[in-house]
């Protein structure tokens, strides 16, 4: 049996935060396991009142809080929602490292992370052979999305997962460092596992665009995960090591900023590295902060700082419909919605039309998808529905997660609509 | 503990998704918005037709629980927090939207469609549900109805009662019953839905009601006028509707929440300002335009220093920005807000708001005050800290005499807040013992093994106990 005083003791540690929620219900609004399920665990009220529960030892559950923690897209409409301003992220993320680190990580979670995550090189091998093997397990299902079905009956029976690229980003661009042009600047670039491992075109066009606005880029050698998945399963361990190996990385690249394509990094990277990465040095620790200050979406490099866009009425155009999904990583974490768009109508021939609730999130949210892949394909059904409605041919976002879920979403509902990144547009208009 | 018999009758009717007995479940169903300690219920119910409600409903009557129902437990009064081994039957699954009749003017919904959604599906087709209560986003249809919410409108459109044609609900035997009609005119039978609405839950559970529509006013004006003296502004609210003006909405703020919203959202208010007036008016544009002049004369020459006319939609929109930021405003200054909702004739308007400014100096208590002054409705809004022992006791004396003074000036204790058990034990001093003698009567007559929401609006179930 655990010892529930200790971790009333633990948990209590959230108290000062946890009293900020004044059980208004408001977040039942926007929450989109809510909105699928209906049920109170599932919403950020009913969340933090088992939180609380804990705390006052008003039961003995740490397993069952700690299901109920993981049926959650971390996607932060509660929080920016929310009229009394609970820091429900911070929150969330520090009880389950608070449950994980008492209850232990699973074992299959624990050979994952700590066994390839926190280890880049290894991480990025055992991809390549999963890459070269795959081509058995899956078939192509819908060339247009370049999703594909699992041949055999497997759990992932109906799923139209993305294949892995037969060639990861890192090893078509290993390590890059080119001389600041015309803009005078230089940028790290930071890739992310997503991209680097199913989407390396969107890398290529980062690569493309800099260039184009003569930005020199960077990119280090072994540069390694955010460190989300370890962090959203609470194994805080291995999150802290890859903040630090990462932060070692960049820093000595001495950039003027450093870009991604990636919400969920840039917002991991801005948010999270300085408020929940431990054991670091008073050094290390300002050394991380100045890292995050740095960071920017590449939508938000291009647009607040090279000034991109703003030129031209688009009302007057045609040209391809284009679509734009709001990461929540992007608008709800970072309040980034308005430079994407800008980014997409720098191409002269996309034309810009919004779906329904553009920012309602897409219902990926890292592992929940692989965990609740019933309530995530609901909420995904939305979208996909939203963005058939509208007619464009594209849809354009700024996660590589979210196209992964997107993708999916259209590949089974048999749409031909393209799912691309922002960046991607952009990219293909410069000659 | 419940039988696992009765568990496993509920299970055949609900199915097992439908009835919640793991501990971390029921636990979240334990509070609502009422800053009141939690009461972890035995079951969770969710059924998802009218059919299985009222076989839900039966099986607790034929077995003795005591049932709370629960729309989205936004009720600032405690009316959802159930009974220690009690069940709690949820709504929220029966969440259609059964008819909007654009010629007889009505819709029919069932008790867990979401206030929002029904007023934005209602003004798709040109029409207007007006009640707007401030939780609209999440709060039910039901829960409306059983607390009689209002919002910012009821100065002009009053509140959800003025609006329930008809009722479909189950007694406490789960028993159907029918009251009203989707007709104007209805005198047949007793007038059931007046009792029904309002009651929290004691005495019967709607499965289905008829709701009035009225047609989309044409136009609408928003106005902000700033004071720097509480009388002059509480003056102006006595004299637009002394002079036949009747606004949507007459809406007050206080230097404090003014101060708090500002600090919050940057809106630009005046943070010297002693109070603001809010105010909306609609109907033809012609008219609109008439009215908003007549406002603004009236606040001018009763002292307001400066007046904002909003030009168009976008300047609307930042008038009402500001007063709905109001209650997020306040509530990050503090872990604690309770949120009171006493409420007077509103010529007594400047007086409360001096009781109210007296009470908060003389138990050292951070108190906000904004809300509907065109009602006298306001919304005494104290700020605090559960876990400060010392202080949550000054919190309970302030709300003791806030009552006090209300009642002394002709007012109510609650507006729209409801009774539920955080105000039950305050209920004599506004009304007479017969008052409650007569309602416990009738709780025991029509709910006699009293499983209905026992406990709420009315405390305790027997006559000889309120004796
Ligand atoms: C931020 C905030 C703002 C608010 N603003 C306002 C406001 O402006 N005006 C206002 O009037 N109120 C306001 N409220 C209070 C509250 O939202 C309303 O009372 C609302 O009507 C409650 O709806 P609900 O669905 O949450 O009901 P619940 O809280 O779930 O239930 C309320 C009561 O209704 C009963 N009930 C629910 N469904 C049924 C049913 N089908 N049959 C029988 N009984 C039922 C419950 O047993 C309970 O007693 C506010 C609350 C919050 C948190
Ligand atoms: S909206 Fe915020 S304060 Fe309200 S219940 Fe949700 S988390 Fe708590
Ligand atoms: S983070 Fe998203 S999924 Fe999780 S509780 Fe908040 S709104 Fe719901």
């Amino acid at each position: 049996m655990y010892d529930m005083k200790k971790l009333a003791g633990l948990v209590k540690e959230l108290e000062d935060q946890l009293v900020v929620c004044m059980r208004c219900g408001m977040c039942q609004a926007v929450c989109p396991v809510f909105a699928e399920t209906g049920r109170e665990a599932d919403v950020a009220r009913g969340k933090l009142a088992l939180l609380e529960g804990l705390a006052q030892e008003m039961f003995q559950d740490p397993e069952g809080v700690n299901d109920r923690l993981g049926r959650c897209l971390l996607c932060g409409s509660c929080a920016a929602n929310c009229p009394s301003g609970v820091n429900v992220m911070d929150i969330f993320l520090k009880a389950r490292a608070i449950l994980t680190g008492y209850m232990g990580l699973h074992p299959l979670k624990k050979a994952i992370f700590r066994g390839m995550l926190a280890r880049p090189e290894f991480f990025d091998r055992l991809m390549e052979w999963g890459s070269k093997l795959q081509g058995i397990f899956v078939k192509p299902v819908d060339d247009l999305l370049g999703t594909s079905c699992a041949r055999f009956v497997s759990p992932l029976l109906d799923r139209h997962f993305k294949a892995l690229a037969p060639v990861p980003f890192h090893k078509s661009n290993g390590r890059v460092n080119t001389p600041s042009g015309a803009s005078g600047l230089r940028v790290g670039f930071f890739v992310g596992c997503v991209i680097d491992k199913v989407f390396p075109w969107v890398g290529e066009a980062v690569l493309r665009v800099m260039e184009h606005h003569g930005v020199g880029v960077v990119i280090p050698k072994d540069w390694g995960c955010c460190g989300i998945p370890a962090l959203s399963s609470g194994d805080s361990q291995t999150f802290n090591r890859l903040v630090r190996h990462n932060a070692r990385r960049f820093l000595s690249a001495r950039v003027d900023y450093i870009v991604t394509a990636c919400a969920t990094c840039t917002s991991t990277i801005r948010k999270l590295w300085p408020t929940l990465a431990e054991d670091l040095s008073a050094e290390e620790w300002e050394q991380v902060k100045g890292i995050a200050e740095k960071t920017l979406d590449v939508g938000q490099f291009l647009v607040d700082i090279l000034h991109l866009g703003g030129q031209e009425k688009e009302s007057a155009r045609e040209g391809v419909g284009v679509t734009y999904h709001d990461p929540c990583h992007l608008k709800k974490s970072l309040g980034i919605a308005a430079q994407p768009r800008e980014v997409i109508k720098a191409n002269p021939s996309a034309v810009l039309r919004e779906m329904a609730e553009p920012d309602r999130c897409c219902g990926c949210g890292g592992s929940f998808n692989l965990q609740h892949y019933d309530i995530s394909a609901a909420i995904g059904r939305r979208k996909r529905d939203d963005i058939a409605r509208t007619g464009c041919s594209v849809v354009a976002t700024g996660c590589p997660a979210c196209m992964l879920q997107i993708s999916d979403m259209l590949s089974q509902a048999g749409d031909r609509v393209q799912v691309k990144h922002f960046i991607e547009i952009y990219a293909e208009s410069l000659a | 503990m419940i039988q696992k018999a009765l568990i496993r009758e509920f299970e055949n009717v609900l199915g097992k998704d439908g009835v919640f007995l793991n501990e971390a479940d029921r636990l979240t169903y334990s509070y609502d918005a009422a800053v009141l300690p939690p009461v972890v219920p035995a079951v969770v119910l969710r059924p998802t037709s009218r059919e299985t409600l009222g076989k839900t409903v039966r099986l607790c009557y034929e077995n003795g629980l005591p049932l709370t129902v629960r729309g989205a437990g936004t009720n600032l009064s405690g009316g959802t927090i159930p009974l220690p081994g009690g069940a709690v039957i949820l709504t929220n699954g029966l969440d259609k939207i059964l008819e909007i009749n654009e010629g007889d003017l009505y819709a029919v919904v069932e008790p867990g469609v979401v206030t929002a959604r029904f007023a934005a599906a209602v003004e798709a087709k040109g029409l207007f549900y007006p009640p707007d209560p401030g939780s609209q986003a999440v709060s039910t249809l039901g829960g409306n109805v059983a607390e009689n919410a209002g919002g910012l409108r009821g100065l002009r459109y009053g509140v959800t009662r003025d609006y329930v044609m008809a009722l479909e609900f189950f007694d406490s035997a789960g028993e159907p019953i029918k009251t009203g009609a989707r007709t104007v005119k209805c005198v047949t039978g007793y007038n059931l839905g007046g009792l029904l609405v309002g009651s929290e839950g004691t005495l019967g559970v709607f499965s289905e009601i008829t709701l009035k529509l009225i047609p989309a006013p044409a136009a609408r004006k928003a106005m902000m006028a700033v004071f720097d003296d509480v009388n002059k502004a509480s003056e102006s609210v006595s004299s637009i509707i002394a002079n036949r003006i009747v606004p949507v909405t007459l809406e007050f703020m206080d230097n404090f929440t003014i101060r708090a919203v500002e600090d919050f959202s940057h809106a630009g208010l005046p943070t010297d300002a002693a109070a603001l007036l809010l105010v909306e008016v609609d109907g033809h544009p012609a008219q609109v335009e008439e009215d908003a002049a007549k406002v603004e004369s009236i606040c001018r020459r009763l002292g307001a220093m400066k007046i904002r006319v909003a030009q168009d939609a976008q300047e609307r929109e930042k008038v009402w920005a500001a007063r709905r930021a109001a209650l997020s405003a306040l509530s990050r200054l503090k872990p604690t807000v309770v949120l009171e909702d006493a409420t007077v004739p509103r010529s007594r308007i400047p007086e409360m708001m001096r009781a109210v400014e007296e009470i908060g100096r003389k138990f050292r208590l951070t108190i906000g005050t904004f809300g509907h002054a065109g009602d006298g409705n306001l919304h005494p809004t104290i700020l605090t800290d559960r876990r400060d022992k010392e202080e949550w006791h000054r919190v309970e004396q302030a709300i003791d005499v806030i009552f006090e003074k209300a009642l002394a000036m002709g007012g109510t204790l609650s507006g729209e807040h409801g009774i539920g058990i955080a105000k039950s034990r305050y209920l004599q001093q506004e009304t007479t013992r017969g008052t409650i003698l007569y309602s416990k009567r009738i709780k025991e007559a029509l709910d006699p093994k009293n499983i209905l929401n026992p406990g709420k609006i009315i405390g305790v179930p027997s006559v000889e106990q309120a004796a």
